[in-house]
């Protein structure tokens, strides 16, 4: 692999009593689409949180650009390059979208490359432009989710964390978000973390793929390679209904240890 | 008759005024912290004798006196978040209720051992002074608190609005994880939001203490600005402010013109009424804000 922007190793976060990240390794390569995939409770949100310095971990390192960022205040990091796309969007809900993407540039100085940057997220998302004005909170769904990966890009960041971009979005709106984040991994060379539900998307989207089982990675390869993998089509892509999902995957899951 | 009626509309709403600027420190804490803070009005009261040191023991001027005693206050209330306030945040709101009533009964014993027990009036430039307006003999003293108050309300909206600082703090009250997420150093933003709060209590002291006299009892002002908070809609600037007005205007009328002993509970019955009819307040927004 090229030169890691991103490495994880043997990392445990834990709520409490309850260990939620079991000794999890992984990297991403600069430059690259990295997803992690995992049913629901796998541990998926617990990681992005444990990066991004909102969560301590209990063990393990975490590697940014050349730095140990484990247990670093989330202010430190982001201002490192790294950004983080809460899951749920997560905006200022009573700030103009304008005011929340100039929250997104609340760590750079340069107002000219800000003006600049504003107008290329517009580019991306022509509908921010036109609400510009109007409160977020007043933002559908996902229209939300776009000012989100916005104000994320508004940092101009080396790299980002996204935790399910395609939550609770239209087909047609999940195809969009998804080439967005492509053109901003290709033209802007960010590199991507990406968390999600909707496997099928995210394997054709990233490079290399994760899969992650009740805290643990049971499974690893490129994503051209993970599209193949029965235990992938028939677990994650398969089946649409997440409801049997959960429990068919459960009787198998021990053929994966 | 009508000259009467002029003069009580000025007097309630420079009454209201002082009121509101008691309540919006409340609401810019609480919206930033989900913290009531019942040292409100003690704060105030701080901020007035502070100011009466400075013009009558050391002597130095009214402006002078008032510019050092809001920054004082100011810089006091930021301690205060840094050192004690910021410790409770999460824990179960009975004991910062508890915390703030404490900190208040210990700023009212403390001015009494700094300042005595005595009553002071402050001297200021506009002292003994009116004009007359359409027939009506108007005191500058009211007048100034009518003014101070309008500035200083223009001066936060511009800073809330239009500085980069002043819309971070207003995110980070909104959502502090996404504020996180943003790189807002979010513990100093609350520090300076305490310091913001307190230093408006101070300048609504300062400001007050011409028409009323400075005792340790002035900081009992701020339950009357906590009704006119709820009244507003506690999480309301607009409605701190237009409650504290609501409830100047209604105690300075029903003390002229309803019997004996109204004056003093007729705040509280408006709010009652307003709070069974309307519980959300005059200003507030059905649902709770997610944080
Ligand atoms: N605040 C919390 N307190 C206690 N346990 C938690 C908390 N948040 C998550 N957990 C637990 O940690 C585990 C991992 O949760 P996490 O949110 O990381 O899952 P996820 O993979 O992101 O799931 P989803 O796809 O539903 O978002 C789950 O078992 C969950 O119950
Ligand atoms: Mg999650």
């Amino acid at each position: 692999m090229a030169n890691a922007i991103l490495s994880v190793t043997n990392l445990e976060t834990s709520y409490g009593p309850i260990l939620a990240i079991r000794g999890v390794s992984f990297t991403v390569a600069e430059g690259s689409i990295v997803t992690i995939l995992g049913a629901n409770g796998a541990g998926k949100t617990t990681i992005l949180k444990t990066v991004s310095g909102v969560m301590d971990p209990q063990k393990g390192t975490v590697d940014f650009a050349g730095r140990e960022i484990q247990r670093m205040d989330p202010d430190r990091i982001m201002r490192l390059g790294l950004s983080h796309v809460p899951e749920g969007r997560e905006v200022f809900p009573f700030l103009t979208v304008k005011d929340n993407l100039n929250m997104g540039a609340f760590i750079r100085r340069d107002t000219e490359g800000i003006a600049r940057d504003l107008e290329m997220v517009y580019g991306y998302f022509p509908v921010l432009k036109e609400r510009a004005d109007q409160r977020a909170g007043q933002l559908s769904g996902g229209e939300q989710q776009m000012l989100a990966i916005s104000r994320a890009l508004m940092s101009r960041p080396k790299m980002m964390l996204l935790d399910e971009p395609s939550l609770g979005l239209s087909p047609k709106l999940v195809r969009d978000i998804f080439e967005i984040i492509l053109r901003i991994n290709r033209e802007r060379g960010v590199s991507v973390l990406l968390v999600e539900q909707n496997a099928n998307m995210a394997l054709k989207t990233a490079d290399y793929g994760y899969v992650l089982e009740v805290g643990r990675v049971v499974m690893e390869d490129s994503c051209a390679r993970l599209l193949e993998k029965d235990d992938i089509k028939e677990f994650y892509l398969g089946m649409k209904s997440t409801s049997i999902r959960g429990t068919r995957r459960w009787k198998k899951k021990k053929t994966w240890r | 008759m009508l000259g009467t009626v002029l003069q009580l509309l000025l007097n309630g709403l420079a009454v209201g005024c002082i009121y509101g600027l008691v309540a919006l420190g409340f609401v810019l804490i609480y919206k930033a912290t989900e913290l009531v803070n019942f040292a409100q009005g003690d704060l105030m009261m701080l901020g007035a004798f502070t100011c009466y040191m400075f013009t009558v023991w050391y002597g130095i001027g009214y402006w002078p006196a008032f510019a050092l005693s809001v920054a004082i206050i100011g810089l006091f209330g930021a301690a205060l978040d840094r050192i004690i306030l910021r410790r409770v945040i999460g824990q179960p709101q009975f004991a910062a209720v508890m915390l703030t009533i404490g900190l208040g009964a210990m700023f009212r014993s403390f001015a009494s051992m700094a300042w005595g027990s005595e009553i002071y009036t402050l001297p200021t430039p506009f002292s003994a002074q009116q004009s007359l307006v359409a027939g009506v003999s108007v005191s500058h003293e009211y007048l100034s608190i009518i003014a101070g108050t309008v500035i200083l309300c223009a001066v936060l909206y511009a800073f809330f609005t239009h500085t980069k600082l002043g819309v971070a703090m207003q995110a980070a009250s909104q959502n502090q994880l996404a504020a996180y997420y943003m790189g807002i150093p979010v513990k100093l933003v609350f520090s300076l939001i305490w310091a913001i709060s307190a230093g408006v209590a101070a300048i609504a002291g300062v400001l007050l203490a011409p028409v009323s006299l400075i005792d340790t009892n002035l900081g009992f002002i701020g339950l009357k600005a906590f009704a006119a908070a709820v009244l507003g809609g506690f999480g309301s600037i607009p409605g701190a402010l237009a409650g504290g007005l609501t409830i100047g205007l209604i105690e300075l009328f029903s003390g002229a013109y309803l019997p004996e002993g109204f004056k003093d509970v007729a705040a509280y019955v408006v709010l009652l009424i307003v709070l069974v009819l309307r519980p959300q307040g005059m200003f507030g927004t059905v649902g709770r804000k997610r944080v």
